[in-house]
């Protein structure tokens, strides 16, 4: 049980720091303390749930939202995201995670300089 | 330009729903270089579009009985209690410095991905035997 509030609060610092889920961090830290894999993906994502919202309170508090920005972004993810899980069903992962972490690597250069 | 953030907010999601991780990554870097945000209302604002998609999300992976409730309610309870330290460290750097630090966590997550695609045996039960 610490444990795994103590993932959340490492999860937390990130997600806020970044404006991220969070995920990256909480999904390999729940495979090691014994999550099958499906099973931590799954349950990150119920997680972000609370971690986003906080996030999201905490940032509106300073006043740095813009809700019409997050629509034109989060109304199209939510269709997104049912693709998504109905993929990771059935889908051989390797080359598309390959090509995720390259399209990244691009953007992270592009943001760096 | 809406067009193209529109596109990647589809493509977030379904990152979201293949990794577990993913919308954010995408949203940030999609408001910052598309819409124009500045990195901090970028970072507030992605958070916002990851809610609704996590909620989505959570709920199809509990359909596929993947979702271990009591893991995610302490997790998201700790989480809760780190949000406001990164709020505070987000808002204390200066912004070019904020984006070059998110760019570096952009590459570290690049890495990671590229590393589970090559190793050998997957990090993963799961991705050993797609069901």
């Amino acid at each position: 049980m610490l444990k795994l509030l103590a993932i959340g609060l490492v999860a937390g610092v990130f997600s806020a720091l970044f404006g991220v889920g969070g995920g990256i961090v909480i999904v390999p830290l729940l495979v090691i303390v014994g999550l099958p894999g499906k099973m931590a993906t799954g349950t990150s994502l119920a997680a972000i749930g609370l971690t986003a919202a906080a996030g999201t309170v905490a940032y509106g508090l300073h006043g740095d939202l813009k809700p019409g920005a997050a629509a034109i972004l989060g109304v199209p993810a939510v269709f997104g995201v049912v693709v998504g899980v109905a993929l990771q069903q059935r889908l051989a992962r390797r080359t598309l995670t390959f090509g995720f972490a390259l399209f990244l690597t691009a953007v992270g250069i592009r943001l760096l300089v | 330009m809406e067009i193209l953030a529109v596109i990647l907010g589809f493509v977030g999601g379904v990152l979201a729903g293949l990794f577990g991780v993913g919308g954010g990554i995408l949203f940030v870097p999609t408001l910052v270089l598309v819409l124009g945000l500045t990195q901090v209302h970028a970072e507030a604002t992605s958070l916002l579009a990851i809610l609704p998609t996590v909620l989505v999300g959570a709920w199809r992976q509990h359909r596929h009985g993947n979702v271990d409730w009591r893991a995610a309610l302490l997790v998201g309870l700790g989480s809760v209690a780190g949000v406001e330290g990164g709020v505070q460290a987000a808002k204390a750097l200066p912004e070019d410095v904020l984006r070059r630090l998110f760019a570096v966590f952009m590459l570290f997550v690049a890495a990671n991905l590229a590393w589970r695609a090559f190793r050998p045996k997957p990090p993963y039960p799961s991705e050993r035997d797609p069901a």
